[in-house]
């Protein structure tokens, strides 16, 4: 019984003739639209020999290419003979070539079981820590080098980097800084009203902006903003093949990329963690005066009650780490990165995600550490 | 370079491949698109370790040298990227003095002077302050070779140095090679699939073919095309463009 496969215009029509399949390909066939599929043709037959032919076929494109090779594949796989001797020359040399390429190379096996999966990720999490010890050890010789030597130190692009990371970046930390004291007052408003504690609304901001969230918050910032510069920029070199032209110069990149923003970066991060304290200070000064009716005078006398040069100096040891994570963080993802224009996403993704976990990290253990000092 | 063999993630890409340069010689690595010249190059040039053979520079050997040792051979090479590989946040002036600050004892004035020559050299007078973004493809392959040969290499490396040119500017960079090598008698290993460039210039080549995962051929480029028997050989050289005979 003839089966036929009514699309549009493009045709293909079969009879079974005992062994013999013959299927018949006409009218229009374009890959834009709806064509018949050799597996509709085929159904369930298992014909041992297989013949094509075209009847008034009017035009062709990929798509007939695409129908007559799932039919050499079909036959290959049923051990069953085609004979497509009835097709124009130029199609049966097209489908030739696309057989030829198939069969030349050899498919990658991209099958990966989970233990390989877990085993790679191993390794990988291992490598990953070699690079890191690599790099900050990099870093120490650099910084040792540049003890010795300072004059070779790249001072001028160490101050550009300072502009970027230190003056332009005062407005925004200014106004997290603001907005967070701010925030803190009045959160601790609502809870000390009730014992008629109002004004100790000073010794909370100051203590929490100066040991807290003032180096915490401005190492979130510069993490997002100068980290993540940092990766795109040295990732972009590296894809650009800038960093290979330094080492075939046998330049050190961490001498002449690294060092002047690392150094530029743990500069900068406490003078923003000061200014930071001071606009988060004011901030609990205008909920403190504006809304608790607290003179000004009186809430700053009470706030040094609490808050002394230990809890400022705490603070500003803090954000001094935080700012080298960060220089480390952006420049280590940065070399890391892998030559393309994802890669350099990636490496900018990753590092503010590290730079921002190892933030946490390190500030868990500096509260474990200065509580054990007493400070 | 002795019995190399190197590749990556456990892959072999390629092995036993040996083969010796003279001094100022125009030597290129041919062959197809993914057949390991690239990988070839950044080997020599150090950027890559092979999984073994050696490579020995001047009778010294480059792999197993200690880094300090590599550092100063490196000195001695020059290389010219696909991409240029221009520092982009120096203008060209400074891309040529860099490395003489880092390794010359010359003062600001000569850098800069010595600078201003290297870019006369390859026809960039004027442009010392001008920074590679402002600057065409083809300029920037000419600032890439001016700062190549900054410390007078005694080798220079180039990685497809026709790519993204058009023909006339790739036949202008091909007789500036031409130049310098007779000039500075400097030796230079090019990477390179462009046969106009190929038949023009070598002196002698080598063929990498990727199934081979090898040399396939050795010779004077002509030589190989004229007299080679493997079919590899020859329908990579004989593939030119042919002008159509003009009646007459």
């Amino acid at each position: 019984m003839p089966t036929t496969s009514d699309v549009a215009k493009a045709r293909a029509t079969s009879r079974v003739e005992g062994n013999l399949l013959q299927v018949e390909l006409g009218g229009i066939w374009e890959i834009t639209k709806a064509c018949p599929s050799w597996n509709d043709i085929v159904g369930k037959a298992k014909p041992a020999r297989v013949q094509i032919t075209l009847v008034e076929l009017e035009n062709w494109d990929s798509s007939l290419l695409l129908f007559l090779f799932e039919a050499q594949k079909w036959c290959v796989e049923a051990k069953a003979a085609l004979d497509a001797s009835g097709l124009p020359k130029n199609v049966r040399e097209l489908l030739n070539q696309i057989v030829a390429a198939q069969g030349k190379d050899v498919p990658v096996d991209r099958f990966e079981n989970p233990v390989t999966l877990v085993g790679q990720a191993v390794f990988d999490v291992w490598a990953k820590i070699k690079q890191i010890s690599h790099f900050v050890g990099e870093c120490t010789l650099a910084s040792i080098r540049l003890a010795k030597n300072p004059i070779r130190f790249r001072w001028r692009d160490c101050i550009s980097e300072m502009q970027q990371c230190g003056a332009m970046a005062l407005p925004i930390v200014g106004l997290i800084g603001l907005l967070v004291g701010l925030t803190l007052a009045y959160t601790a408003a609502v809870l000390l009203r009730e014992f008629g504690a109002d004004i100790y609304v000073a010794n909370f901001v100051g203590l929490v902006m100066v040991r807290e969230m003032g180096p915490m918050m401005t190492g979130i910032i510069l993490a997002g903003r100068t980290g993540a510069a940092f990766a795109a920029t040295l990732g972009n070199m590296k894809a650009g093949e800038e960093i290979d032209a330094f080492e075939t110069f046998g330049i050190r990149s961490v001498d002449f990329l690294v060092m002047p923003r690392m150094i530029a970066v743990t500069l900068m991060t406490p003078l923003l963690t000061l200014y930071a304290n001071m606009l988060g200070i004011v901030g609990g000064l205008m909920v403190a005066s504006g809304v608790l009716s607290i003179p000004p005078t009186a809430y700053w006398i009470q706030m040094q009650t609490s808050v002394d040069l230990s809890d400022l100096c705490s603070g500003v040891i803090k954000s001094i780490t935080f700012g080298g994570i960060i220089g480390l963080s952006g420049c280590l993802r940065g070399l890391q990165s892998e030559r393309s224009a994802i890669g350099v996403g990636r490496a900018t993704t990753s590092a503010v995600v590290t730079a921002i976990l190892l933030l946490i990290v390190a500030d868990a253990i500096f509260a474990v550490l200065f509580n054990m000092l007493g400070i | 370079m002795d019995d190399l063999e190197c590749g990556y993630d456990g892959r072999v890409l390629l092995q036993h491949v040996s083969f010796t340069v003279q001094p100022g010689e125009l030597f290129f690595v041919i062959g197809g698109s993914g057949c390991g010249k690239s990988t070839l190059l950044k080997h020599m040039i150090g950027l890559q370790r092979p999984t073994a053979g050696t490579i020995r520079y001047f009778g010294e050997s480059f792999t197993d040298a200690a880094p300090s040792r590599r550092r100063e051979l490196l000195r001695t090479f020059g290389v010219l990227y696909q991409n240029s590989a221009l520092w982009s946040s120096l203008t060209l002036r400074e891309n040529i003095t860099l490395p003489l600050e880092e390794y010359t004892p010359l003062s600001k004035h000569e850098r800069n002077e010595l600078a201003a020559l290297r870019l006369a050299q390859v026809s960039l007078s004027g442009y010392e302050d001008y920074y590679p973004s402002e600057i065409s493809g083809g300029m920037k392959k000419r600032a890439a070779l001016a700062r190549a040969l900054t410390l007078d290499p005694a080798i220079v490396f180039f990685d497809e140095p026709s790519a993204g040119l058009d023909p006339v500017t790739s036949r202008k960079l091909d007789e500036l090679i031409l130049q310098i090598r007779e000039t500075l008698g400097t030796t230079m290993i090019i990477v390179s699939h462009e046969l106009d460039s190929i038949f023009s210039i070598a002196d002698r080549v080598i063929m990498l073919e990727r199934e081979a995962k090898g040399i396939i051929a050795e010779g004077k480029p002509l030589e190989l095309a004229q007299t080679s028997r493997d079919p590899r050989v020859q329908e990579f050289l004989q593939r030119r463009a042919v002008l159509p005979a003009t009646g007459a």
